[in-house]
């Protein structure tokens, strides 16, 4: 079973709503998929007790002539279609063009406790909490670094979370700094302001870190690395997330380019967010980390692309470059203490899939012999989480994507055979 | 760098499961071993193996061969890095037939000293409920194991660091010499050379024919219990020994993890690492018949690899032929894990001039300058 | 549609609001999602799909992403299975 669209979009967030809507906007047959249960990606992750912000509900709702996939996950790639499985069934999707809106995850790091159930990712903890996740009265600490920790504190204050602190690693005049720049980008300016004002009663510290998480069976509290000493905070649960990691996978097993300039590669794309390979098209986060704005611009313009329509895509172009901008602004006042390398000790899980401690590490100066030796990385999230810290420590960068790029069901490997050629990329 | 070049007993080039075995075997004889190594240790076939013990009986050369090292396995049994879990052998019939020709294996194994049972239908199911009903019976083999081969090789190589061996690693030996090797740095060592090299063999001994087989392996996520013993379909030995350029063959496998490992596929004149999504679905189809319940399990990964393969389907284990101080151990196409240990006593019994526990005659490389 | 949704953790009724996940659900009974290759307790820490940790049995399969999966009627689910 083989279905066509004009262009496929992959990831249902700001950048993959924008493309869709773009794209079929001038009458292509367009598919947007994610392997969440609803469109909205990350930022716009549907909440169980909350309304959604107008732009999301204008994005979501509004969206004409695009054929939304949920719960479709992308199995295997190839250069004119996609292998895709769903609850039931694998589905084969061909496409006439391709737009990479798959966004980024957190980057979350090592220390001693991070494996204990109630420590969390910040965004993690925020998107849990908007999927129903009982966080109604309980203490909890927010640490790491970035604006997604604000984001985090407010939707958690929202349903009902008794939020004990914000512990941001970069320093006050980091923090000061990137605030007073942030004057170049007044909506989002404006928006910070906003959850400042929120968050008016919550302490906001700067220069401060989690360096352990401690208790039995769950979390009972953190040891928190201050200017001013160590303070021990008791707590119900910990959100600590170091800001976003693009994802670039599906990418990578499709051929594209990756921009690994950076600890973290990015998809590499040109002006016009075209590939390097033909016909797919790559826009927000996985291109580079920068936000709702760029996502919605460079989404828009993905999908103009994809459709021909360079003109169209063209005209974005100034204050695309505009938004990309803050990227620099993000990177250089979050830049991450060198300390926060040095938490984890010999004894501290790095891989959580197989229970690969940082000290089984020591001697292997590449991925692959780490992974033979020790099962680093051959787990359930495929390194997704390990490979990432492990880049951010210095030790090695992750290995090339393969097929299955998620886990998949046999009989969906089974079906794959149905793809056109014999052979993926990437592998 | 081209100073006095370093001398050794043995010069041990590839650190595959047999290259590692070999410098094991020599460190501990006392002899000065070099181990030179371009990759991973046991990146190669070592790494994309299933890591079962098993002992084939199609070929006489090659039980012996397998007997002698399920032996010297033994050793292993204890030891953390092999995960050695004896989980047997269990070869599935589809019918009657099948199950006729199964007895002939059972005494042609029973000869060689290895314990194989006839299973009848109702003890099949015992054994693995999880099996197609219909099915005729099986035999039970039950010493033999799975291990895991990447961790054995390097386990090997620090056994014999730890005796004083000396790893060249991230080198390529670039060429044979008389009286040595040269590296691609341009390092040169002297003393006697064994070359384990597996599929990359003809790079240094091109007069000594090699294939690369491909195979294709599935891993699924964790089912404890799920599967019990190392199950292959009686049929196996057709797709492993046969010639044909593409086959495949029912070949699961329980980690003492409780993941399943899924194979086997085997292919000629595939040169390219890809995952080839067409014999991936002849291989599962194929476990699907015989396990229906896989089609829902998780699976993690797909990988590839290569089987050094002779035209006799024998390894080459003895001196290079018209060479002097030069040796090779190389070609166990999927039998590498099984017969490394065996390979490693039989090579060190060659290149000392000892008598060996093995008639070595049937895996002499003089066999292809005949 | 109902705007709570009745399902079955380890043997306990649990109510959720219609839309929240299986893992909204699990934590209402137990922190314990699954157990780590060493045995240790494991729990969410992604929230989004990629870390596999919240990785529960639902309705007699296996490894499924509690956090991915919405919570329906009469679901059952088993954590630390």
């Amino acid at each position: 079973m083989r279905e066509h669209y004009d262009v496929l979009v992959v990831g249902a967030g700001p950048a993959g709503l924008a493309a869709a809507q773009a794209a079929a906007s001038r009458g292509a047959r367009v598919g947007l998929l994610d392997a969440q249960p609803r469109a909205g990606g990350q930022v716009w992750r549907h909440d169980v007790r909350l309304p959604a912000p107008r732009a999301a509900r204008r994005a979501i709702d509004k969206l004409q002539g695009v054929e939304v996939l949920v719960r479709h996950s992308v199995v295997a790639a190839e250069p004119t279609a996609l292998r895709v499985e769903t609850p039931q069934d694998s589905r084969l999707l061909s496409f006439g063009a391709l737009v990479l809106a798959t966004g980024a995850r957190e980057l979350l790091l090592p220390f001693p406790g991070w494996t204990l159930p109630g420590v969390t990712g910040a965004g993690g903890l925020q998107a849990l909490a908007k999927q129903g996740w009982p966080v109604a009265g309980k203490r909890v600490v927010i640490a790491g670094s970035g604006p997604l920790l604000l984001a985090a504190a407010d939707t958690l204050r929202k349903h009902g979370a008794q939020v004990l602190g914000i512990f941001e690693q970069a320093s006050a005049d980091a923090v000061r700094s990137f605030a007073w720049q942030l004057r170049q980008w007044p909506a989002r300016a404006w928006q910070a302001a906003g959850l400042r004002l929120r968050l008016a009663g919550v302490p906001y510290r700067f220069g401060s870190f989690v360096r352990e998480a401690v208790g039995d069976d769950a979390v009972r509290g953190v040891e928190i690395e201050t200017p001013r000493g160590v303070q021990h905070v008791e707590c119900d649960l910990l959100a600590a997330g170091y800001g976003l990691v693009p994802n670039t996978e599906l990418a990578s097993l499709l051929g594209c380019a990756l921009d690994d300039a950076d600890t973290h590669p990015r998809v590499q794309v040109d002006s016009l967010l075209r590939t390097s390979v033909a016909n797919v098209h790559a826009a927000g986060e996985s291109c580079g980390i920068g936000g709702l704005a760029v996502a919605r611009i460079e989404g828009a313009m993905a999908g103009l692309m994809a459709i021909g329509d360079t003109a169209a895509a063209s005209a974005w172009m100034p204050q695309r470059d505009r938004e990309r901008r803050f990227d620099a602004l993000l990177a250089r006042h979050f830049t991450l203490d060198p300390r926060l390398r040095t938490l984890a000790d010999d004894q501290t899980p790095v891989c959580r899939c197989e229970d690969v401690r940082l000290g089984a590490l020591a001697g292997f100066g590449d991925a692959r012999a780490a992974k033979l030796a020790t099962r680093c990385g051959m787990g359930a999230c495929q390194g997704r989480i390990c490979g990432a810290a492990l880049a951010e420590l210095g030790r090695f960068p992750r290995g090339a994507a393969r097929p299955p790029v998620f886990p998949a069901r046999l009989a969906t490997l089974a079906g794959l055979a149905t793809l056109p050629s014999d052979a993926y990329r990437g592998s | 760098m081209n100073g006095t070049a370093a001398t050794f007993d043995l010069i041990v080039v590839g650190a595959g499961i047999v290259g590692a075995s070999c410098a094991d075997a020599a460190s501990a004889e006392g002899m000065r071993v070099a181990i030179v190594e371009p990759g991973p240790i046991g990146g190669g076939a070592t790494a994309a193996a299933m890591g079962h013990l098993v002992a084939m009986d199609d070929d006489p050369a090659e039980l012996a061969l397998a007997h002698y090292s399920l032996r010297l396995w033994e050793a292993f049994v204890d030891l953390k890095e092999a995960e050695f879990s004896r989980c047997g052998t269990l070869w599935v019939a589809r019918n009657d037939n099948e199950l006729a020709a199964a007895g002939q294996r059972i005494a042609r194994l029973g000869a060689a000293g290895i314990d194989a049972r006839l299973v009848d239908a109702a003890a099949l199911y015992e054994l693995e409920p999880e099996l197609v009903p219909g099915l005729a019976g099986g035999m039970l083999v039950p010493r033999e194991a799975v291990v895991y081969p990447p961790r054995v090789a390097n386990h090997l190589v620090q056994r014999a660091q730890s005796r004083g061996a000396r790893l060249y690693a991230g080198r390529r030996a670039q060429s044979l010499q008389r009286g040595g090797v040269l590296l691609d740095d341009g390092t040169r060592l002297s003393g006697p050379v064994l070359v384990a090299t597996g599929c990359a063999l003809p790079a240094l001994l091109p007069m000594l024919p090699m294939r690369a087989r491909k195979g294709h392996l599935v891993i699924t996520d964790r089912y404890p219990g799920l599967i019990r013993h190392q199950l292959l379909e009686l049929g196996y030995a057709d797709s492993a020994h046969g010639d044909a350029d593409s086959s495949v063959a029912f070949n699961v496998q329980p980690r003492p993890t409780g993941q399943i490992l899924i194979g086997s596929s085997r292919e000629f004149h595939a040169n390219d690492a890809g995952v080839s999504p067409s014999m991936v679905q002849r291989m599962l189809e194929r476990s699907f018949t015989f396990v229906p319940r896989l089609r829902e399990l998780q699976a993690l990964r797909i990988w590839t690899g290569f089987r050094p393969t002779t035209p006799d389907g024998r390894p080459y284990l003895g001196a290079v032929p018209g060479a002097v101080d030069q040796w090779v151990a190389a070609g166990h196409e999927g039998l590498g894990v099984t017969t490394a240990p065996g390979s490693a006593k039989l090579m060190l019994d060659l290149i000392q001039g000892r008598r060996a526990a093995i008639d070595p005659a049937p895996y002499s490389p003089q066999r292809m300058a005949a | 549609m109902s705007a709570v949704v009745r399902l079955v953790v380890n043997g306990h009724p649990v109510e959720v609001p219609a839309g929240a996940s299986v893992a909204a659900a699990v934590a209402q009974v137990t922190l314990r999602f699954r157990r780590s290759v060493d045995g240790a307790p494991r729990a969410p820490l992604c929230g989004m799909g990629v870390c596999f940790e919240c990785r529960v049995q639902v309705d007699g399969v296996a490894h499924v992403r509690a956090c991915m999966t919405p919570a329906s009627e009469g679901m059952q689910v088993v954590a630390d299975a």
